[in-house]
């Protein structure tokens, strides 16, 4: 029950936001995090986003990822 | 799609495995706490490519399975009422309490309805006036902002005919009871890592300090899964105890400070009931004095008969990581998924449930020469 999914968020009016869920359009909650912009990813839980996505961070770890992936010569 | 895909790299899936194979461990116990992680380790395959000395527990962390009978038998109460819509997830519907289950008496007319979100239960609230609109709000830090929200937000618009039957729970002092509990050895948690979005790494920091346990907050994917683990080897290996964060793209040290806000705005802590375990301090949230009108225990007379358990199932056992569904007599014979007799075979996220698809039907359809869910790092795809 606690799946949640990063999804893009295409429009944001007050509190409410269209975001991208697998190439289609929902609508989502955003009052527990207000401070999101159009761009942003966002963790989505029952039709809340829950939590900004830290792109850098996770650049930082796909970076991570790769570097391993390329050790095993593939 | 991003953000997913990245982290089940096949290769890097490969070099983690690697890592971790060629760490010197004594046997371990690493318990996951989180019923969606116990999905993505078999959903990926991950127990297959961990030497056989690292063994992965599944813990309490499925909230329809945790939730005791006699939370059930009460929203089967509520629903029966007919000035009441009762909402709630799908997953709840199923589960079988004492006598029935939400299905059963929605069967017989009972009107009962389940909303992917509690936002539209609140529309159903607005659209019925008339009646009464209960959600049974069940989940973990995860979803209970989430109902705190929508009770500030009935209130913004002065909708009163939307009720609260709060069963929700709290992670942490669910790990501290396991721990106090002694009757499984421990050696490293997997955190969940969508409850850490919320409270943050630092309700965490009493098992490293108090029980000299490492923690590491993990990602959902096979990756996520695969680091946590190597990080939470390393940890053991260097006798440094301590909480990392894996899943650093969405877990702050100090979670959501506005979830936490609305959480302490609504609800209080309590103690609270747990299917297995028992009553655990201060592990429940109850709706705070303020809001005390639209909790269901109190505007409602509930009435329900003494809960009982069903005979021979093993619920309790298997969410305390002290037996495995296949030490259940029930397992895969009078218990399935179409036939669920205790909440973790009826939750597609209880341990029973899990083993079932991944382990009994993988093994049924090798034997028909089909393809095995329960053989392969499914996962690891490119």
């Amino acid at each position: 029950m606690c799946l949640a999914v990063p999804v893009r968020v295409l429009q944001i009016d007050s509190l409410e936001a269209l975001v991208e869920v697998g190439g289609l359009a929902r609508q989502a909650s955003i009052m527990l995090v207000p401070d999101v912009q159009v761009g942003d990813y966002v963790l989505l839980h029952a039709g809340f986003a829950i939590q900004k996505l830290d792109e850098k961070e996770a650049e930082e770890t796909i970076r991570l990822f790769e570097e391993i992936a390329e050790g095993m010569g593939d | 799609m991003r953000f997913i895909d990245e982290f089940r790299n096949s290769a890097a899936g490969r070099g983690l495995a690697l890592r971790i194979q060629e760490k010197k461990v004594r046997p371990t116990n690493l318990m996951e706490v989180c019923g969606t992680h116990t999905v993505a380790i078999f959903k990926h395959g991950i127990r297959q490519i961990l030497p056989e000395k690292i063994n992965l527990l599944s813990g309490p962390g499925c909230p329809v399975c945790v939730t005791p009978n006699a939370d059930i038998d009460k929203a089967i109460a509520l629903a029966k009422n007919a000035q009441v819509i009762l909402t709630t997830f799908g997953d709840m519907m199923k589960v079988p309490g004492s006598y029935s289950s939400l299905s059963q008496v929605k069967a017989v007319g009972a009107d009962i309805r389940v909303v992917y979100s509690i936002l539209d239960a609140l529309k159903i609230a607005e659209n019925n006036s008339r009646k009464s609109v209960v959600f049974l709000g069940v989940g973990f830090e995860t979803t209970s902002p989430t109902t705190a929200s929508a009770i500030l937000e009935a209130e913004r618009l002065g909708i009163d005919n939307f009720f609260f039957l709060s069963v929700h729970k709290l992670i942490p002092p669910a790990m501290r009871a396991l721990l106090d509990s002694d009757e499984v050895h421990i050696d490293g948690f997997i955190c969940p890592g969508h409850v850490s979005t919320i409270i943050g790494s630092q309700p965490y920091e009493f098992i490293p300090r108090e029980y000299g346990i490492p923690c590491v907050i993990a990602g959902f994917e096979p990756l996520d899964i695969l680091q946590a683990i190597d990080m939470l080897l390393e940890q053991i290996s260097a006798e440094e105890p301590r909480v990392d964060i894996q899943y650093r793209r969405a877990v702050r040290k100090e979670g959501n400070p506005i979830a936490l806000k609305y959480l302490s705005t609504v609800f209080d802590v309590t103690d609270a009931r747990w299917r297995g375990i028992g009553i655990i301090p201060k592990s429940g949230l109850k709706l705070g004095q303020r809001y005390e009108r639209v909790d269901a225990d109190c505007a409602f007379k509930i009435v329900t008969r003494p809960p009982k358990e069903a005979a021979g199932c093993c619920c309790g056992d298997i969410l305390r990581g002290v037996s495995t569904p296949h030490e259940c007599g029930l397992f895969a014979k009078a218990c399935t998924p179409e036939h669920p007799v205790g909440p973790c075979m009826v939750s597609t996220e209880g341990t029973c449930s899990v083993w079932y698809l991944y382990e009994e039907e993988g093994e049924a359809l090798s034997q028909t020469g089909e393809p095995q869910a329960n053989n392969k790092p499914v996962t690891l795809k490119e």
